[in-house]
């Protein structure tokens, strides 16, 4: 099998910031705690590559810091929309047609009505704001995006042979979607996984830049495009290097996205013979 | 269409009850007392007295929840704490900006990506398209509020041709008020053009491929005329659905994007609210916002049904 360019280019694009995010845990070239004012907005020099902020803090740092706080909401938000998203896409198809199938996807089509933003603002006006309302409000609005996925592609396979065979040899419904039916879906899901990180990154991007998300002095992306705006007329780098990291890793995983799908899916797989 | 329009209709109000049954639930009953919330901790207990009989806090839950409901019903959304004036009046005051502000973004957005989506589909596989395609991916990479700040630092600081945020409102003149929500609509625009043109175009390709295509085709019609009469028609249901789905986003980047360039329209009035913990703000708000996303998902369904008869018999 032909692997797609854009894979390859989309995964080692976002391999730079999961590295970069890996590497923060031990190692950043400077504590982005310390504050240094005399050292503030200086340019990229050999000591800070990428120069400082208003407050003397190394930008290489904050980046790497800030693709981590970026990445662990994304990832946790994705894992809160399979856990529960999954299950419930499973049983509504596994009863498809009946008053279950119903309740969840109303249900789901309720939640869907609440954009994060606005779950988040919703948390945020009554237990103030932080990065765990940021995870909430991206994980919630992942669920029905996850049993969406999964209803629809286990209904397709409800209708097989194999499964009238697995049910004949006297397996539960239950049984046959975990063993038979997410098996199966897995590609799809790996796929929507995929969608929905990206779409976490800039969820978090924008959360943490209107003061909804991580707060001081955690680093992130969204908060240092908050802090940069003020001095986008004198400093525009510490605009434009958490701009561009975003802008980076969204395509990387978008671009990967595609490209798994190409794989993955046999649909178009099979369009493109 | 009249049973569909009917289930329809009962699911949506069905729909609307639990929203704001959940949203009354979190502002209200989760921070126990909401006066004492909004007055912070050293407030005297004599005018949490006082706020809690102002905001009628003395009354049971469902009796609260049935008041709420009933105001919002009439045109109520209770009176704000930090504003002293009604909720209401508010609201109209920021719709000015809002509304004009999130439909000048939806007009943006659609007459850049029908075009851009049908010359794709057009010139499929050809370097345009293979641009457009990479052009629609960078798009959706960039967050909106980003995109406001570099179109500030180009068009606004460097150039000088807009200004970089506030509203002159609309007594200033349409022109003037048009011009300072250009740059805002333009971010917004934007990341939902792009999506918008990738549907347009695998929408309308599926189309072409389609038999009563090629049976025009063998009639006798050109390419052009073939896409033009039979298939943009038929490649709109889709492209109709992510418009509607978008609306959603839209609001969000709404509020996201009024920081950005302060201008005084709902999003800037519901982070107020947030920060001075108005919580009368916040909840009305709130639930006009999932009320719009609620009622535009239930008229793009109408609008689809009435479209494509096939879609009824699915309630």
């Amino acid at each position: 099998m032909k692997v797609p360019a854009q894979l390859i280019f989309g995964a080692a694009l976002s391999a730079i910031f999961l590295a970069g995010a890996a590497i923060s845990f031990f190692w950043t070239p400077h504590d982005v705690t310390l504050l240094s004012i005399p050292e503030k907005l200086a340019g990229p020099s050999g000591k800070f590559w990428l120069g400082t902020d208003h407050f003397g803090r190394d930008i290489l740092s904050m980046l790497m810091v800030g693709a981590r706080t970026s990445i662990a909401v994304a990832v946790v938000a994705v894992g809160i929309g399979i856990l529960l998203g999954v299950p419930l896409g499973l049983t509504a198809a596994a009863n498809r047609g009946g008053w279950l199938d119903e309740f969840i996807m109303r249900g789901n089509d309720l939640i869907f009505a609440f954009p994060s933003l606005v779950i988040a603002i919703l948390i945020t006006a009554v237990f103030g704001p932080s990065a765990l309302n940021a995870i909430l409000a991206i994980g919630i609005f992942n669920i029905p995006v996850f049993a969406r996925v999964t209803r629809g592609g286990a209904l397709s396979l409800w209708t097989l042979d194999y499964i009238l065979s697995a049910r004949v040899a006297g397996k539960g419904a239950a049984r046959i979607s975990l063993e038979h039916i997410l098996p199966n879906i897995a590609n799809l899901l790996i796929v929507q996984g995929t969608i929905q990180f990206s779409l976490g990154i800039l969820a978090e991007a924008g959360l943490s830049y209107v003061g909804l998300g991580a707060q001081p002095p955690t680093p992130s992306w969204g908060r240092m495009l908050a802090d940069a705006q003020t001095m986008i007329y004198t400093v525009p780098r510490l605009a434009m290097l958490p701009g561009l990291s975003i802008v980076a890793m969204v395509l990387g995983l978008n671009l990967m996205g595609d490209g798994l799908r190409d794989i993955l899916d046999p649909r178009i797989r099979r369009g493109r013979a | 269409m009249l049973r569909y329009t009917f289930i329809r209709a009962l699911s949506l109000s069905l729909s609307l009850i639990v929203a704001s049954v959940i949203i009354f639930a979190v502002i209200e009953v989760i921070p126990g007392d909401p006066a004492a919330y909004m007055l912070g901790m050293n407030a005297a207990p004599e005018t949490v007295d006082a706020l809690r009989d102002s905001l009628g806090l003395n009354g049971s839950i469902p009796a609260r929840y049935f008041d709420w409901v009933t105001g919002m019903l009439a045109g109520d959304f209770g009176r704000s704490y930090t504003y002293r004036v009604p909720v209401s009046e508010l609201i109209t005051q920021r719709l000015q900006v809002s509304l004009p502000l999130a439909l000048y973004a939806l007009a943006l957005s659609t007459l850049i990506a029908f075009p851009v989506g049908v010359i794709a589909a057009a010139r499929r596989a050809s370097t345009l398209d293979y641009g457009i395609m990479g052009a629609t991916q960078l798009g959706i990479a960039v967050p909106n509020f980003w995109f406001a700040m570099l179109l500030v630092l180009f068009f606004a600081i460097n150039l000088r041709w807009f200004s970089a945020g506030g509203f002159p409102g609309w007594d200033a003149g349409l022109l003037p008020g048009l011009k300072a929500l250009t740059l805002p609509a333009v971010a917004l625009a934007l990341p939902q053009a792009s999506i918008l043109a990738r549907v347009m175009r695998s929408s309308l390709l599926e189309t072409l491929g389609q038999d009563y295509i090629r049976t025009a085709r063998a009639k006798g019609l050109s390419r052009r005329q073939a896409t033009t009469r039979h298939a943009l028609r038929n490649a709109m249901i889709p492209v109709l659905t992510i418009i509607g789905l978008q609306f959603s986003f839209l609001l969000a980047g709404a509020i996201i994007i009024e920081n950005v360039f302060f201008l005084p329209g709902l999003g800037r009035l519901i982070f107020q609210g947030i920060t001075q913990r108005d919580l009368v703000v916040v909840e009305s708000l709130v639930m006009l916002l999932v009320f719009a996303v609620i009622v535009v998902t239930f008229l793009v369904d109408l609008a689809y049904a009435a479209v494509d008869p096939r879609l009824r018999r699915q309630p």
